[in-house]
């Protein structure tokens, strides 16, 4: 059982913000996030795209934003805990204990939600009779590759992720890449060497097909593709995988008894608390009227929710507001020498 | 004012007044139009504002954005007259346009 003052859930900018405001004011936190790296939405969703409505800065990309706070938060020494969900809560006392998918298990007074439009998972096959092949002969992502050796492999998608394991698995297996249409959005160097590939016969190409069918008692038999055109095809094969990009789903938020509007957790203005005593929401998981859903709008959110925590963090101490120019207790906590 | 037809998966017809220089997807999310979710607010980062045109009208729309091919690849169940509802703005030249919405959006 971790013991924390805050446990911020999401690691994208405004949880990455409201984590340096709890360090700041002398609170100690960690971060769970479901995706495998930092940055949240800003990473996975728009790396490269210029952002020009940070204060203070013209323009920056998603990546260049989430670096600059990485690097803003290197004194404090975050324990982040990536590829965990975290899945259940309940009220332990005045805390709230909490349990990840991966079972790790927190004790904490305040729980800052930071999800943005909810934790990131695999686009699935809109096909209902693929859900019983799931993990057992269809996969949407790849956890040990050995399984499909010397194995016909059919792998949907035209991103990089399809790209990159078309080109993997057709060393030791037999690849089908089908796509939906004839571009592939890949990187070029990985789209010529899969052309490369089926030239030579190693990737066998099928452009403009879908899956429309899947057969098979407990594991997959064959599947069924349909083309642009209405034609059909029908073949065997041991392993489908599906690279569709990522969706974003509220998940278990759902159900932890929080005033919800649409997709959003509607929380006051003066704490970012939800109706839940301890648990706030900041950056574009909340609402409230006038939210904007802006990234400097979740940094000054995830501020005021910080010194909120305070109050149930260390009730026998009164939090004293400070600026980081002139105090030499925030400049100790950064590490930062004094005049 | 553009009137645009926006049906539902389960045959609703929503036939909406929008405001010129919107969005087809900001006219759905402005007047509750359930089936557009629009997670990333119209930056083409998603694919959950994802409609099918109706064929007369897929030909008469500006060309796709680039990079919207990329994101639709990634929609619930897209086809052929796939669009993101994001990428096309209302304007007098689509007067009448009608959309249909898929079965879901994630």
């Amino acid at each position: 059982m971790i013991k924390t003052d805050a446990l911020i859930i999401g690691a994208g900018p405004t949880g990455l913000f409201t984590a340096h405001q709890l360090k700041i004011i002398g609170l100690d936190c960690q971060i769970v996030d479901n995706l495998d790296k930092i940055g949240g939405q800003c990473i996975e969703l728009y790396p490269d795209k210029p952002i020009y409505d940070i204060p203070a800065i013209p323009e920056c990309t998603g990546e260049e934003l989430t670096q600059n706070l990485i690097k803003q938060l290197e004194p404090f020494k975050i324990k982040f805990h990536l590829k965990e969900r975290v899945d259940e809560i309940k009220k332990d006392n005045n805390n709230w204990e909490v349990k990840t998918s991966n079972g790790t298990k927190f004790n904490t007074p305040n729980i800052i939600i930071a999800g943005g439009v909810g934790s990131f998972e695999p686009r699935k096959f809109p096909l209902k009779e693929c859900e019983k092949f799931e993990n057992k002969s269809i996969f949407y992502s790849v956890k040990n590759k050995k399984i499909f050796d010397d194995k016909t492999v059919t792998i949907f998608g035209g991103g990089d992720s399809a790209l990159d394991w078309a080109i993997e698995l057709s060393k030791n297996s037999k690849v089908n890449l089908v796509h939906r249409r004839d571009e592939f959005r890949g990187a070029n160097a990985t789209v010529d060497k899969v052309h490369e590939l089926a030239k030579l016969g190693k990737i066998n190409l099928l452009t403009k097909y879908q899956l429309s069918g899947a057969k098979g008692s407990s594991i997959l038999e064959s599947i069924e593709i349909t083309h642009e055109n209405k034609e059909v095809k029908t073949f065997k094969t041991d392993y489908v995988l599906g690279f569709f990009g990522l969706i974003m789903q509220l998940g278990p938020i759902a159900n932890w008894g929080l005033n919800l509007n649409k997709k959003t957790i509607e929380v006051d203005t003066e704490k970012f608390e939800t109706n839940q005593k301890g648990i706030y929401a900041v950056g574009d998981i909340c609402t409230y009227p006038g939210k904007l859903k802006l990234i400097l709008s979740g940094f000054h959110e995830g501020a005021l929710a910080a010194r909120a925590c305070f109050k149930l963090a260390k009730p026998n101490e009164k939090y004293r507001f400070e600026f980081t120019t002139s105090s030499k207790t925030i400049k100790d906590r950064l590490g930062v020498k004094s005049d | 004012m553009t009137k645009i037809t926006y049906i539902e998966h389960n045959g609703k017809e929503h036939t909406i007044d929008v405001q010129n220089g919107l969005t087809v997807m900001e006219g759905a999310v402005q007047n509750d139009i359930p089936g557009i979710d629009a997670d990333c607010g119209g930056s083409m980062a998603c694919a959950t504002c994802h409609v099918y045109v109706k064929d007369e009208w897929y030909d008469k729309l500006d060309e796709k954005s680039e990079g919207e091919d990329d994101m639709i690849d990634q929609a619930y169940e897209p086809k052929k007259n796939s669009r993101l509802s994001c990428q096309i703005t209302v304007s007098d030249k689509i007067e009448g346009l009608i959309v249909h919405l898929p079965e879901k959006q994630v």
